[in-house]
């Protein structure tokens, strides 16, 4: 499409309107003003486009040029995404830094990716060939822990009539087909259309995250979603972190939205530093980080989430596991409402527009585990894991009310257990798990046929705890049945046990299924042990000072290696010892 | 800035805070304006929007005695910028930069935009210095580390800038030699003034103080230029001059009231309270500035104090504060009625830097469990104290009677030191001395660590 040329007319906040924009289309991208802002038109009337602008719009005058050529918001797909950090449309942060300033100017331009590198490629497929949209044409060792896969772009298909053999680089085409066609190493993709796939497959397994209270109490299904609300300080930004360090994961595209400056530097810092589970390597080998932090300009933040998840997409058609974390979604709605109450919009509840809800349905939709394009049959999938930041820590309000109706799991947070220090401050009596039944199966076979029991066994014994606090309230706790006092006592050592779990001890920040499993196989033989030495008239003091009783509470201490043996010691120590006590 | 280049006698509407003027060619958003009256008096606006040649100014000083006849604007040709220099240090200021301690205007070493530019979030640096602020409740629980944000959430008469004024004074030693302090002040009376005065001269801390004041009876508007106006003070002595900022901003609630005023009279969709819808972003522009920056020296550790509306921690402005600051210190009515001070309520505080600034070689090893456990136990004992008020003491065990003691101790001893300063080993070990109040099982693996 031709250049279409108009000029500023008004500025408001993020949002500009420009006149004499005859013929441009919508959700198309602009150049704004002298220094060339990038905006992207969201309404047109006429021949006045609005526009919402990703650059801070501060020294904007009326009467500057808007240009436009027809392009939508793109991201640029292919290898160097990796360990790399860009902000919310995409400019790469290190690149800008080395520009030579610690700032977000105004008007940066520098490449997303690095057209000149040569990278070493080795060809799957070789002249003459048929290709399909996502056929793998080829790999290229992108890090040390991934291989990256070049696809062929959804839409092209065809005979290879030449193909690198050795090395590749953005500068020429990697691939040419019979008809002419050019396939480069690089690929572009607007970040508000979903990629083509085959099919949805059905959850059945679970993503593993490594933090007790989900793997085990409310598990989320690979390719599924889950949601994490909670007040400030409730923790959502630890369980994000966590869960982009310690779960099995191939690729995870971390994107800070509207989030913390110092949150980021941490994990700049800290993921080459840490080995991730799987592998061993350097977490950042496996990572993709976006951010536009609080501070920076709102209508980035709308598309990061955007950004973020196409790239996730990218990832998931080479057939991988991704994760995708959003911190926080509810950032997100605000920056919507903020450009959408510049464009003067009816407003829906509390000032948010009307198809928020919409809107935030195309960014969930997009998870899944599916069938890839490509001849292969591989199988990529995207689970996405965000957080709701509800005004007050009221999850009644807009955002959190149309989060959970994408939401496979809810996880929710809880500021009294954040202000006890019990974290995850995961609220277990609020949160849900939709997949549990499609992942009883899995756990069965890969666990333990009794794993399904021993969860509903916590939930029972957690419910009962509660039960029962409120009647100490009434007679406190001296009037308590000796059964009840043991049941409070074990309730107790499975919340600080269990239910608790650092993101920052060594031992304890990731746990195996197994560990998991051998962890409640060791409360509930307390549990059943002391309950037969409380019926054969052992004193309840006698049984909840055991010191056995500190040993259990000390099995975080222990790794998932060397985790089995000691709790079957530790279960035979506590058969024998509450077998063959006698008193009274 | 009073470099007049345009004048037009256009101003078609006032509401508020704000006129509109018309036939203002080649605006620019943001650009700074003069008005002036008939009388000669010249104010401070800025352009907040434009629509072809029409623009809406908000004007610093109020728009009383304004009029559509005869105004004029004067639009100066850039957007609101402050003169800065190193002769700040010892002055005190208005809140748009104005000297007000009747010493000559300081000639500027160079001129910087108020508004600020966000931080490369890959150019910042980890902030992980421990600052002993010689407060328990702080440097035992709540860490500050450099380059932190951490507000106090206050109500309405607890003894946040005493608290402020504390901290200063305590860190200041621990800061030493490139210690820079910054005031700046919104809407607070002028006892809080003559207080703020008194304290930063009786510390010593004068001549490496810039105070920029707006107080109650100052314009409204001039309250959204104060904190970025400090805020840019501050980043040109810490990273241009090296120095270890600590600016402290108070009384954020009546920023925020500035921000709402604005809003309503742009007849802007209101949000929760009425507050703008931006009001997250807006703040975030102000706490967002804190931190440190990778390869260069100095740092801007920020605390903002605000008051909460009737003493709610979900009221949007501490609400919002919450959610973009690294934790929170909050002060509790309850604690300040029994006389205790610091009046801190723990148990909603947070340091979310705290374990990047502590541990071996920084404060002391187990420091992080030592925490823990002093909150884990201190929850307890306010059950307990919960369910007396219920059952009486009678229905408690042996052991819940050791948890009530222990709460009591902890908020009398720990919490309550007064104004007296303490390091950080008195901490710790005060800590674990409450701790032995407990049975030895409640504590697992903390005794062993003392020393
Ligand atoms: N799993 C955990 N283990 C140990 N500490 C934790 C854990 N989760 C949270 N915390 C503590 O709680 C603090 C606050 O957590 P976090 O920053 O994740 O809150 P948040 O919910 O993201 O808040 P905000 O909405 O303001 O961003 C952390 O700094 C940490 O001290
Ligand atoms: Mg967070």
């Amino acid at each position: 499409m031709a250049e279409i040329r108009g000029k500023i007319f008004g500025i408001a906040g993020p949002t500009v309107i420009a006149t004499g924009m005859t013929g441009a289309k919508m959700n198309t991208v602009c150049l704004v003003g002298n220094d060339g802002l990038l905006g992207e038109i969201i309404r047109i009337r006429g021949d006045r486009a609005t526009l919402q602008v990703y650059e801070e719009t501060g020294g904007l005058t009326a009467g500057e040029d808007v240009v436009t050529y027809g392009k939508p918001l793109n991201v640029v797909l292919g290898p160097g995404l990796l360990t790399n950090i860009y902000d919310g449309i995409q400019r790469p942060l290190y690149q800008i830094r080395a520009t030579g300033t610690d700032f977000m100017e105004r008007g940066i331009k520098v490449a997303t990716l690095d057209m000149e590198k040569v990278w070493q490629f080795s060809p799957l497929k070789k002249k003459g060939d048929e290709v399909e949209p996502g056929t793998i044409l080829g790999t290229v060792p992108e890090t040390e822990r991934i291989t990256h896969k070049v696809m062929v772009p959804p839409g092209i298909r065809g005979k290879i009539k030449d193909i690198k053999s050795s090395t590749a680089s953005g500068k020429e085409p990697l691939c040419v087909l019979e008809d002419g066609t050019e396939i480069g190493l690089y690929q572009e993709w607007p970040v508000r259309r979903s990629r083509p796939f085959k099919e949805k497959l059905p959850p059945e397994t679970p993503f593993i995250t490594g933090q007790r209270v989900f793997d085990t109490l409310l598990p989320v299904a690979e390719g599924g979603t889950a949601i994490v609300p909670g007040g400030f300080g409730t923790g959502k930004t630890v369980v994000e972190q966590t869960i982009a360090k310690f779960s099995r994961s191939d690729i995870v595209i971390y994107v800070g939205c509207g989030e913390r400056g110092n949150e980021m530097t941490d994990m700049l810092t800290e993921f080459p530093k840490l080995k991730d589970p799987d592998t061993g390597l350097p977490l950042n080998l496996r990572t993709v980080i976006i951010v536009n932090t609080s501070n920076m300009p709102v209508a980035a933040r709308e598309a990061s989430i955007f950004t973020g998840v196409t790239i996730a997409e990218y990832f998931r058609d080479m057939g991988y596991r991704v994760s995708l974390l959003a911190d926080s979604i509810s950032r997100w709605a605000e920056a919507l409402r903020e450009i959408s109450s510049r464009l003067e919009e009816m407003p829906g509840e509390e000032g948010f527009p009307p198809y928020l809800a919409t809107s935030l349905g195309s960014f969930y939709e997009r998870s899944g585990k599916v069938r890839c394009l490509g001849d292969d049959g591989r199988i990529g999938s995207i689970t996405i894991i965000s957080a709701v930041s509800p005004p007050g820590g009221d999850f009644s309000e807009p955002v959190t009310q149309s989060a959970l109706r994408f939401a496979g799991a809810l996880w929710a947070l809880d500021p009294d257990l954040a202000y006890r220090r019990h974290f995850p401050a995961v609220n277990w009596q609020t949160s849900f798990s939709l997949y549990y039944s499609e992942l009883a199966d899995w756990f069965d076979r890969e666990v333990s046929p009794e794993m399904i029991k021993f969860r509903t066994r916590l939930f029972k014994l957690l419910q009962r705890q509660n039960e029962l606090k409120e009647i100490i309230q009434i007679i406190g706790i001296e009037a308590l049945q000796e059964g009840d006092r043991l049941t409070l006592e074990v309730a107790n050592m499975a919340r600080e046990v269990f239910l608790k779990q650092s993101a920052y001890s060594e031992t304890d920040a990731f746990n195996s299924y197994e560990k998991q499993f051998r962890m409640l196989n060791v409360i509930f033989a307390f549990l059943d042990n002391a309950e037969a030495a409380l019926k054969r008239g052992v004193y309840i003091e006698t049984l909840i000072d055991s010191p056995l009783r500190t040993e259990v509470l000390k099995l975080q201490n222990y790794t998932n290696e060397g985790f089995a043996p000691r709790a079957e010691e530790l279960i035979e120590k506590i058969e024998g010892e509450f077998g063959t006590i006698e008193e009274k | 800035m009073d470099l007049i280049t345009k004048q037009y006698k256009t101003i078609n509407a006032i509401t508020g805070p704000l006129v509109l003027a018309e036939n203002l060619i080649g605006a620019k958003l943001g650009e700074m304006c003069v008005v002036e009256l008939t009388t000669g008096e010249k104010r401070n606006g800025q352009i907040l929007s434009i629509e072809g040649d029409k623009a809406v100014i908000q004007v610093l000083e109020g728009t009383s005695a304004i009029d559509s006849k005869t105004s004029i604007v004067a639009p100066l040709g850039q957007t609101a910028r402050v003169g800065i220099s190193m002769d700040m240090f010892g002055r005190i200021f208005n809140g748009f930069g104005k000297p007000i301690d009747g010493l000559p205007e300081i000639i500027p070493e160079k001129y910087m935009e108020i508004t600020g530019l966000p931080m490369n979030p890959a150019a910042r640096e980890k902030p992980d210095f421990f600052i002993q602020t010689g407060i328990s409740a702080i440097d035992g629980l709540n860490t500050l580390v450099r380059g932190q944000k951490l507000p106090i959430f206050s109500g309405a008469g607890l003894p946040a800038n005493e608290l402020a004024i504390q901290i200063v004074r305590q860190a200041k030693v621990s800061e030493a030699a490139d210690f820079a302090v910054i005031l700046g002040a919104m809407g607070i009376t002028s006892r809080e003034a003559f207080f703020f005065r008194k304290s930063l001269l009786e510390i010593g801390t004068l001549e490496r103080t810039v105070a920029f004041i707006n107080q109650a009876s100052d314009p409204t508007i001039e309250r959204l230029f104060t904190p970025r106006i400090a805020l840019t003070t501050a980043e040109y002595l810490a990273f241009e001059k090296g120095y270890h900022v600590m600016v402290v901003l108070t009384d954020m609630t009546a920023y925020c009231e500035a921000l709402r005023e604005i809003g309503i009279a742009r007849e802007e969709i209101p949000g929760r309270r009425s507050y703008p819808g931006y009001m997250y972003t807006d703040l975030a522009t102000l706490y967002e500035r804190a931190g440190r920056l990778e390869g260069r020296k100095g740092s801007i550790t920020l605390m903002p104090i605000l008051t909460m509306p009737d003493d709610d921690i979900t009221h949007p402005i501490p609400d919002l504060t919450g959610y973009i600051t690294e934790g929170q210190i909050v002060l509790g009515r309850g604690l300040h009625r029994k006389g205790i001070y610091p009046p801190i309520d723990v148990m909603p505080c947070l340091s979310r830097l705290m374990n990047l600034g502590i541990g071996k070689g920084k404060t002391r090893e187990g420091h992080r469990a030592l925490a823990d456990q002093l909150y884990s136990a201190y929850a307890r004992g306010i059950d307990v104290r919960r369910l007396v008020a219920i059952v009486g003491e009678e229905g408690l065990t042996e052991l819940d009677r050791k948890y009530l003691h222990f709460a009591e101790e902890f908020e009398r001893r720990f919490i309550g030191q007064g104004n007296i300063e303490r390091t950080i080993d008195e901490t710790l070990d005060l800590g674990l001395s409450l701790l032995s109040i407990l049975p030895e099982r409640e504590t697992i693996g903390l005794r062993a660590k003392k020393g």
